[in-house]
């Protein structure tokens, strides 16, 4: 591609942008900005985590052991999951043993 | 020592609320009797974003409390430099009404272990703790108000009582307190002394601001009773009647709705900020 | 004379440790349970902190699970920093090496895309650039001119189907994933982060015009990558997601 051909190809790409934007600014003008949580009432979760200054009585400090007792999406997702290409689902594995800490 | 010839902008005698984002709209909308409010600072030392937004919407129709929970004012190794000039930051542009933290540690060296962890009251930490607050006093160029913990154990080698703790640091460094009515509710508890003890012996001139907050009830392998400073349910009636009891003595003062864990909906949370408000308003009728 | 906080930081987050010694319920007697208050506390909020920090993985886990995984991260690598909004930046790599789970080879970029996410959520706010500013610079200026992202802008380049993970599990009816490499685009219009899939080729254009190459060297690497490149709808999303904030033309 020449030079010539690549800087029409800019330009005709800035000009799309310009009428995106034209057809666009209505709706942006109209949208109140918002402070506010995303979700009315609940908790803003691309935030992350907070602090705290508060304790919990909830004991589960204890235990360092890997037991499958559920199964999330994963094993919903088929995916080749080596190097070879094999397609397989990603279902966890029992592991027949505590971690090491 | 603090340069006390500065008078800072102080909180208003009235309820307040700990911040919470979901609660943004009610409070603009309908905010009751809530007068101010008290976000923890490290949630706002991001760069910018709807943290920063929120705020800046909220100072206008509210004072703000800035309570720190990772400045580690009662660990032994030195304040972490950069963690101080990012409270310095925050507190330049938000201008608080207050700044208060913790005699309790968090860091250990390069770890932040996310909780208040207890010290023993020994002639050797009343002096690192002193030096801390000049440090941060210094920095701030302001007064800062310092929090009594929650107490689930004592340390052995302890000389000082907490409230004598309290007092000498207030008398070297020219700091003020925040009283925490619920933790000592707790810890008188969890330690096996009368709340109103402590309330008698504790230097209530100092007092800047007033928290109150829930508790969830748990028993030691002795069958004690141990209670864990939850924030997670509405203020038990003991710690209201502390809190009467507490105003009695200091007046009218900044009294805070302290509430983290399973926060719960506006409405409740405005109605725990009405019976502070009744309290404070049953103070000026005595 | 700070031997109080060596004794408890060792025995905090490892609860086959000793309770420390000299510790009391107040009346004198010796206690382990109220010691584990604190352990649990610590436990419990670094648990609670990794749960919000990680939705994706730990839909993609299951819950009973990733409570499981959580306090061997967070003993393996507690906060560095009382900014618990970047907590787990060590995740991608202890998840790489952590056994259980390392057949299932996108979990690590998972966790850089949800890292990135809360990066770009308390990133400085920033002026946007305008297809305005765009247009009315004169051809050749445009060919040789810089331009700079907004801070909040972040890019996660991955060899898995990284948007669409991502959307299976946060998009009610969301399609399953394809077998498609996806990096993603993370902007930030107003305040709430949104992720877009790219293709190689847009992926490689904004590193090229991250790392300072003019638009038209950019456009020759997208080419290199795929000839069939075409810029435009990659331009009208970055300005529409206020994702460019400069241009720089080299007379300035």
């Amino acid at each position: 591609m020449s030079k010539t051909m690549k800087s029409v190809a800019i330009v005709s790409a800035v000009a799309a942008a310009l009428t995106a934007q034209t057809t666009t600014s209505a709706q942006a003008a109209s949208k109140e900005k918002c402070y506010g949580v995303s979700l009315a009432g609940a908790n803003d979760c691309a935030a992350g985590p907070g602090t705290t200054c508060a304790g919990t009585s909830t004991v589960d400090y204890q235990g360092n052991a890997w037991t499958l007792v559920d199964a999330g999406t994963c094993a919903e997702i088929e995916l080749p999951a080596l190097a070879d290409g094999t397609p397989r689902t990603g279902s966890l594995e029992e592991l027949d043993r505590d971690l090491p800490a | 020592m603090l340069d006390a010839t500065r008078t800072p902008p102080r909180l208003p005698a009235a309820p307040g609320v700990g911040y919470k984002a979901q609660h943004f709209s009610d409070l603009r909308n309908a905010p009751g009797p809530v007068k101010w409010l008290e976000i923890h600072a490290e949630n706002y030392m991001g760069d910018g974003g709807r943290p920063h937004a929120q705020l800046r919407a909220l100072r206008g129709d509210f004072a703000i409390s800035v309570h720190g929970v990772g400045l580690s004012i009662g660990g032994t190794g030195p304040l972490d430099p950069e963690h101080l000039a990012r409270l310095k930051h925050l507190i330049d542009w938000l201008e608080p009404a207050s700044f208060s933290e913790h005699l309790a540690w968090s860091t250990h060296g390069a770890e932040f272990l996310d909780d208040l962890l207890p010290l023993p009251y020994t002639d050797a930490t009343l002096t690192c703790v002193a030096d801390h607050i000049d440090e941060v006093q210094e920095t701030l160029g302001r007064q800062m108000l310092l929090e009594n913990p929650s107490s689930y154990l004592a340390f052995a080698q302890s000389t000082w009582s907490e409230t004598d703790f309290l007092t000498e640091l207030v008398r070297r460094t020219g700091c003020g307190l925040l009283l925490d009515v619920n933790n000592v509710f707790i810890s008188a508890t969890n330690l096996g002394y009368t709340p109103t003890g402590y309330l008698d012996a504790y230097p209530t001139a100092a007092v800047g601001e007033i928290h109150v907050g829930g508790h969830d009830e748990d028993r030691d392998e002795h069958g004690a009773p141990l209670l864990i400073d939850s924030h997670g349910a509405a203020t038990a009636d003991p710690v209201w009647d502390l809190l009467d009891y507490t105003l009695a003595q200091t007046g009218p003062a900044p009294v805070l709705v302290e509430w983290d864990n399973d926060v719960p909906d506006w409405a409740t949370l405005r109605s725990e900020a009405e019976r502070a408000e009744h309290a404070l308003t049953s103070v000026l009728a005595n | 004379m700070n031997s109080h906080e060596h004794m408890f930081r060792a025995a905090l987050l490892d609860p086959a440790q000793a309770v420390p010694e000299g510790l009391t319920d107040g009346a004198g007697a010796p206690t382990t349970k109220r010691f584990d208050v604190y352990r649990n506390n610590v436990t419990v909020a670094l648990i609670e902190a990794l749960r919000t920090a990680f939705p994706v993985l730990r839909k993609l886990l299951g819950d009973a699970n990733f409570d499981q995984l959580a306090p061997h991260f967070a003993r393996a690598h507690p906060p560095a920093s009382p900014l618990m909004m970047h907590y787990g930046v060590d995740m991608p790599e202890f998840l790489a090496g952590f056994t259980p789970l390392k057949h299932i080879g996108y979990l690590p970029d998972v966790a850089r895309l949800e890292l990135a996410i809360r990066q770009a959520y308390h990133a400085a706010d920033a002026i946007p650039l305008s297809a305005t500013d765009l247009a009315e610079t004169e051809p050749d200026a445009l060919m040789a001119a810089c331009l700079s992202f907004a801070p909040a802008v972040q890019i996660v380049p991955s060899p898995w189907p990284l948007f669409d993970i991502w959307r299976y599990n946060m998009q009610e009816g969301a399609e399953k994933p394809r077998n498609v490499a996806q990096s993603v685009l993370i902007t930030r219009p107003e305040f709430d982060p949104v992720p877009h899939p790219l293709t190689p080729a847009q992926a490689t254009w904004i590193s090229a015009i991250k790392a300072g190459t003019p638009l038209l060297g950019a456009q020759d690497a997208a080419l290199a990558q795929d000839p069939k490149f075409d810029l435009s709808p990659l331009l009208t999303l970055l300005l529409q997601q206020e994702a460019l904030t400069t241009l720089t033309t080299p007379k300035d």
